[in-house]
Formats: C-alpha cells, structure tokens, sequence
C-alpha cells in the first residue's frame, strides 16, 4: 500500500525517497451532497426509482469504466510528460526476452546525445535498475509486490523522484508478462512490444491484446535466427492480423545488428511528438493574436 | 492475475460512490464485460468474492451482462461481428478490421440500501 495516500496498491515499493504526494485524487471533488427532510422518501435517491418488494434498496446507475481510475492517473501522467518534454515508451514483453539488454545498448547509444531516464517494473529486486545506472542514466525500480504489471499510478509515484528530468526519452520497463500490462495506460506515447525470436512465432495470435496494444513489435534475438525454426515473415503476418498498423523493427541487442532502425524510430517518433507540441502551441498562439 | 486488480478496482468505485451516492451497502452490482476487454468472468468472479469481504460490498452478487464484439471491416465498409482479435471479417476474410465494440469493461448498475 502506498504510505502516503493509502490507496491500496499490495506490496508496491518505489525506490527513491518518500515522496511528497503530488498528484491529486481524481475523486476528491466529486461528492454529490444529497438533501434528506424528515419523511422517508424512496424515490429520492439517484436511480430516482423504486423496486418493489426491496425498501431499503434502490438502484443506482453509475455506469462508471473500472479503469476509469487508471486512465485518470494515466491521464495526469501524460500532462507531467507533455509540461517537462518528456517522450515516454512502455515496453512490454514476456520474462527473458532481452528488454533490459536491449535498454542498456540503447543508452549507450543514445545517452550522448539525449537525456534518458528509466522506471523499472518487476515484481521484486532492484537488479535491472542498477544495471541501468551502470550505463549513468537515472533509473527508479518499482516492485509491484504482487501485482502482474505497472499501474499509472506507480509511474505516477515514480514521477515524482525524476522532477528534474526534461526533454528526454524516458523508457518505461513493464513487469516481464504479455497479458495486464496491455489494459494500463501509464501516459505512454507508444507502447513497444519486444518478442525474441526464440520464443514462438505465433506469440502475437497467443497474446492478441498485447500486440493490438502495441505502435511497434521489436523482434529482438536475431543474431540467433540461424540456429532457430523461426519463421520471421510468419510471426510478421501473425502479428499485422492482430494489429493491421503495428510496425516492425528486427534486431540483436547484443549484435548491434538493426540497432541503428531502432535508434531511428526513436528520434523521428520524439521528433514528431515535439512538432505536434509546437502545432499545438502555436494554433494556441494564433488564436491569441486574433484576439489583439 | 490482473482480474484481482479489477476486482480492487471495482470496490474502490464503489466506496467512492457510497460517500457520493449516500449509501452503505452494495448488494448486487451489474458489470458490462465485452469479449475483447482482457476479462476471465469466472476469475473475476473468483476474486470479487476475495476482495468484497470486509467490505461494503460483502456478499455482494455480481451480475455479468456480455456485450458483443464488433469491428468495423475497411473491405466491406460496414461493421462486422468479432470474439477476438485476431478474428477476421466474416464476410470477405479481411483482417483490416478496426474494433468498434467489445471492450468495454465498466459497471452499470447498482443495487444499494
């Protein structure tokens, strides 16, 4: 549970200090207030109706999205990202497909020219984050308990101790697992899926949700493909007949090889977000001057 | 794994309504769950039944009410029926289909004294 608001998250644990508590409750202000007289009235209640043979009981329609929570902190998330420049990925795979190798290249490469930032899911030890920090970028751990995947919540929290963190990419490391994390919105630009090819070709029609979830399939491992029954152009169609517009970008994190694609996409998608910001702004601008 | 999270979910919205609603005690709740929306009813079940004890919601029924999927199918330019994801159009065997219905997850109604 986290210790500062008390929302009931299991065994969370963030790295980092204890945080001030930033963002706040979506439902805070929401309360309805309900006048009550002295007669007992059954139709005054928010169904407005009553039930026969059920006094005490009424119906309330709330028609309310369960995630709808998730989607408020994902919400806020996404606003954090856009006011400090920050283009967000959460990458998403099973246990052992290479992502934290693949993180680490990256950085190496990358981390020159950009500012990087890391937020680590698993459900227990600090390992991946310090592998990360062995590269010199700052990484914050989330141990999810018992949890299967990373909330927006948590990145929330985690949020909180990378305030000084501008203009970068920030990578999003997901709990190793192709099935919840595909239903959390963490504020993400793009969710990236990473298959290696030494799992099963058929994975996309396995974990439909996941890959339909997903702007990009990286198929990480290839330096392994001779060895392998893989079949690549296979795994390609699987995955397109899940998600007609998913990309693809083949590479071996430890060979280097498709490394450079890869980088690419990472530039022209930040790019893009950047440019769209300053459309944003400046439709914003001209509205302003029209007003002059 | 993740429907013990929905479940959670689930009575948070209905503590949060209970101050909003005015009321102490949720005594059956009426769920939409379409096809796509990543939910194993009987898990759910399972783990509502966990997550409500102690709560304002103890012994509570969940009701399940199952929408139909469908997809929008850029062939045949009409919407088309759908149970997965990977399905393909019924008609002309297109997998260029664009989900329109079938993942909705949210609770619809209560029953509450």
């Amino acid at each position: 549970m986290c210790t500062v608001c008390g929302c009931s998250e299991g065994d969370v644990k963030i790295e980092g200090p204890a945080h001030e508590h930033a963002h706040p409750h979506a439902d805070e202000s929401e309360q309805m207030i309900v006048q009550q007289g002295d007669d007992l009235d059954f139709g005054q209640g928010p169904a407005h109706a009553h039930v026969a043979g059920m006094s005490q009981s009424r119906m309330v329609q709330i028609e309310q999205d369960i995630l709808g929570k998730n989607d408020r902190y994902a919400g806020l998330n996404r606003a954090r990202f856009e006011a400090q420049s920050i283009f967000a990925l959460n990458l998403v795979s099973s246990p052992g497909s290479g992502k934290t190798t693949l993180l680490t290249e990256t950085i190496q490469q990358i981390k020159g020219d950009r500012h990087v930032a890391v937020i680590e899911g698993d459900q227990q030890t600090a390992n991946d984050a310090e592998r990360i920090r062995e590269t010199g970028v700052p990484a914050i751990q989330v141990n999810t308990g018992k949890g299967c995947h990373l909330d927006a919540h948590m990145v929330g929290h985690a949020l909180d101790n990378l305030t000084a963190f501008q203009g970068g990419i920030l990578f999003i490391e997901n709990v190793g697992n192709l099935v919840c994390p595909a239903a959390f919105d963490l504020g993400e630009a793009h969710k990236v899926a990473i298959l290696s090819v030494t799992e099963g070709e058929d994975k996309p029609l396995k974990y439909p949700d996941m890959f339909y979830a997903a702007d990009l399939m990286v198929l990480n491992k290839t330096d392994l493909l001779p060895y392998l029954d893989f079949d690549v152009d296979k795994c390609i169609a699987y995955a397109k007949q899940v998600n007609p517009s998913i990309e693809v970008i083949q590479l071996s994190a430890k060979s280097g090889e498709g490394m450079a694609v890869w980088v690419e996409w990472l530039e022209h998608k930040r790019q893009a977000m950047i440019k769209q910001r300053i459309d944003a702004l400046e439709t914003e601008i001209n509205q302003f001057k029209a007003l002059l | 794994m993740h429907e013990m999270s929905i479940a959670e979910g689930i009575v948070q919205v209905l503590e949060d309504q209970a101050k909003a609603q005015c009321y102490t005690r949720v005594k059956t709740v009426w769920l939409e769950i379409g096809p796509l929306a990543m939910i194993e009813t009987e898990a759910l079940n399972f783990c509502f039944e966990a997550v409500t004890r102690d709560t304002l919601a103890e012994g509570a029924v969940l009701n399940i009410i199952k929408i139909k999927g469908e997809a929008f199918c850029m062939q045949c330019l009409k919407n088309v029926p759908i149970t997965e994801r990977y399905d393909s159009c019924v008609d002309c065997g297109s997998y260029q289909l664009q989900v329109v219905q079938g993942d909705e997850m949210r609770i619809k109604e209560l029953e509450v004294e």
